[in-house]
């Protein structure tokens, strides 16, 4: 399948298909953030994340007509604004759950499963009644559209690159939080030794709720970004859901550098086998050789110990 | 093998339980509606094979996978790929390019039936694959998984994984599979028409029978000492270990005894109702299979065919009427079900009904749902499906 292209050609896809790679992996890596806290730290199954993230979506999206209609002077800066916002505002829904329902089922968590899978079809629903059926897109602010080209056949484009400097900010952001700050000490402790972190006095009900706010927030963040690359529809979340648990799980559930690297593989993974095969085949070779290697790996790539 | 200490594996409240069921199914249903309606409750029906598995999975085995729907599917296209190759014959595809095979495979410039198929030729070689190819493949995922002490949420989000990949699979080999439009146009099960409406309500009682004999296996399976090791497993899995059983082997066994009964679910379901597509394999129905059972009651073998009626009454009404409405039940009923009843409608029956009717019946009480003698009435906030996750 090689012998059409020349040497040159094949060198270009090759970069092409690898930033489109990264474009998902930073997509991934987002989403699977803010699950790796929830699961990995919490041992909660949110099977609402998609949805948090597609209401960041709506917040930026609503932002951004907001800026249209009433500041059109500041348009360019309007999705850092926005992105805060959908940081507070996906964080508040998720620490409301939180109180609301998963605090009562910790210690069940295949029924935390099924009741976040009731909540994502109430939101997707609320979604759809509220802000209707249709997609939608926001307008990129001017400076955010076209794209740079590097050589003659290879470019790359803009809202691209900043989705992933996002990213990167966002990820050594959670990783100052979670492994320098006192608090993200007292997330630790709680994960691998919550009777023990109460002993010494750690509020470890305040610190589940703070987390699960987090890890909801950050999938705020993450919609926020996704507005930049594709358009958002009430059941948008759902498609990247299943995706999202594999990152995590095949990363090793408490280890964030390996929710990255594993983020990295699948994606990379996918859009290259995504050029020369179809691409639904694409996606289930990646899957299916996800699916096989955490049979033989079930812990995961990088595994943390920890005393339950 | 299977011994059990009792003599029969079935209780007089459980035989009263299964017969009141059977009147229902039998007598009351078939009287009251018309047919239209009751070809809706057959189709019900089919999903109750599955709720059946997923009680003898989920419920005692404490094993809950969201992949139901792939076994589902996988017994439903094998009936159907039978039923499409039947009327697919020389003489009705004449127009085609290549006569004799499906239309879509046509469309698809396929030439030739592929090997997958070939088997398809003959009834008797189909419904040895209905129940022994999802069965083959839920041994092959749960050899692999259990073996390597895969369980609890892992099992689950491994499943889930599966039936997006069957979906996206299906959708997209469209000439061997149909694609997203499934395997539509089937006519005739060995000569007899499956499409009138006779032909329906015989089918209806078929399925009928079919399931009062799972419920039989089930119970069957409940009551014996096989039984009684998946309940202590899910309960205490390493002390079970420590005994000297093998655990994985159990775990196989239930796992591959669900996937079956999803398949023979399956089957009935391209009978009935004449077409199959991947729309009832993907996350969604697998995952709303399950909800079928934890209404009924995830620990009572009768409870879930009740829950898995009136799921989808409500659904089939919501929808006739408020169609945006329904989403928000469901979502709900997922809450509620796992918040406030745990252990579903044989859960509160068994708590506010049964002990009032006691006194009056003298004993027979739990007619309906009874959980199993080994478990103590699980409180709402004690987990009856976490042990296996909760390590």
């Amino acid at each position: 399948m090689f012998s059409d292209y020349s040497l040159a050609e094949l060198g270009s896809i090759f970069v092409m298909q690898g930033f489109a790679g990264l474009i998902l992996f930073s997509v991934f890596v987002l989403m699977a953030l803010g699950l790796a806290i929830i699961f990995g730290q919490m041992g909660v199954i949110n099977m609402a994340h998609g949805e948090f993230m597609i209401l960041g979506a709506y917040v930026t999206y609503f932002t951004s007509q907001f800026f249209l209609n009433y500041l059109p002077g500041l348009f360019g800066a309007y999705f850092f604004l926005a992105m805060i916002l959908a940081f507070f505002a996906a964080g508040a829904l998720g620490m409301a759950v939180e109180w609301l329902m998963i605090r009562r089922l910790y210690k069940r968590p295949l029924d935390t499963l099924l009741a976040t899978w009731g909540l994502s079809l109430i939101l997707q629903q609320l979604y759809r009644t509220v802000f209707g059926p249709r997609e939608v897109g926001v307008e990129l602010p001017e400076w955010m559209m076209g794209s740079l080209p590097v050589t003659d056949m290879v470019e790359v484009q803009i809202n691209g690159l900043f989705v992933m400097g996002l990213t990167i900010a966002i990820t050594i952001a959670v990783a100052l939080l979670m492994y320098k700050s006192s608090w993200g000490k007292q997330v630790r402790a709680v994960v691998q030794n919550r009777v023990m972190a109460g002993a010494v006095g750690i509020n470890t009900e305040k610190v589940d709720r703070y987390t699960f706010g987090l890890g909801c927030g950050i999938a705020g963040v993450a919609g926020s970004a996704f507005t930049m690359i594709g358009s958002t529809g009430p059941t948008s979340g759902q498609l990247y859901i299943v995706d999202t648990f594999l990152v995590v799980v095949f990363g090793g559930a408490q280890s964030l550098l390996g929710t990255i690297a594993s983020a990295f593989t699948i994606s990379q993974a996918q859009s290259t086998m995504e050029f020369f095969l179809s691409g639904s085949m694409a996606k289930v070779l990646t899957l299916l050789g996800v699916v096989i290697i955490l049979m033989l790996r079930p812990q995961g790539l990088f595994v943390i110990k920890v005393r339950r | 093998m299977l011994k059990s200490d009792r003599t029969f594996f079935l209780r007089p409240q459980d035989m009263i339980g299964i017969a009141i069921l059977a009147i229902l199914l039998v007598v009351v249903l078939p009287l009251t509606l018309d047919n239209f309606r009751l070809q809706f409750v057959g189709k019900y029906l089919t999903y109750a094979f599955v709720a059946l598995g997923l009680v003898l999975c989920w419920g005692y085995a404490g094993i809950l996978s969201l992949g139901q729907g792939v076994f589902f599917g996988l017994g439903g296209y094998c009936m159907a790929m039978f039923l499409k190759l039947e009327s697919s014959s020389v003489e009705a595809t004449k127009i085609q390019t290549t006569p004799g095979i499906p239309d879509f495979m046509d469309w698809n410039q396929i030439t030739a039936l592929p090997l997958m198929w070939q088997p398809f030729n003959s009834l008797t070689l189909t419904i040895i694959a209905v129940i022994l190819v999802p069965a083959l493949f839920a041994f092959i995922v749960g050899f692999a998984m259990f073996k390597r002490r895969v369980g609890g949420v892992y099992f689950a989000i491994i499943t889930q994984a599966l039936a997006a990949i069957m979906t996206i699979l299906i959708i997209g080999q469209q000439g061997y599979t149909g694609g997203i439009n499934g395997i539509t146009d089937l006519r005739t099960l060995n000569g007899w028409d499956i499409r009138t409406d006779s032909a329906k309500t015989i089918l209806y009682f078929v399925c009928v029978a079919l399931l009062i004999a799972c419920i039989l296996i089930a119970y069957f399976v409940k009551s014996s000492k096989l039984g009684r090791i998946l309940v202590a497993m899910r309960d205490k899995e390493d002390r079970v270990r420590f005994s000297g059983y093998d655990v994985a082997n159990f775990k196989v066994f239930v796992f591959c005894l669900a996937a079956s009964l999803s398949a023979i679910g399956g089957a009935m379901f391209t009978l009935q109702v004449g077409f199959m597509s991947p729309s009832f394999v993907g996350i969604v129905p697998s995952i709303e299979m399950v909800i079928y059972a934890a209404v009924g009651g995830r620990l009572s073998i009768l409870g879930a065919i009740y829950g898995t009626l009136l799921v989808n009454w409500a659904k089939t009404s919501f929808s006739e009427s408020f169609p945006e409405l329904w989403l928000f039940g469901l979502g709900g009923l997922f809450i509620a079900v796992v918040l406030i009843f745990p252990n579903g409608l044989a859960g509160l029956w068994q708590t506010y009904i049964a002990p009032r009717l006691g006194p009056l019946f003298g004993g027979a009480s739990a007619r309906r749902a009874s959980p199993p003698a080994a478990t103590p009435p699980a409180a709402p906030s004690s987990g009856t499906a976490a042990p296996a996750a909760a390590e």
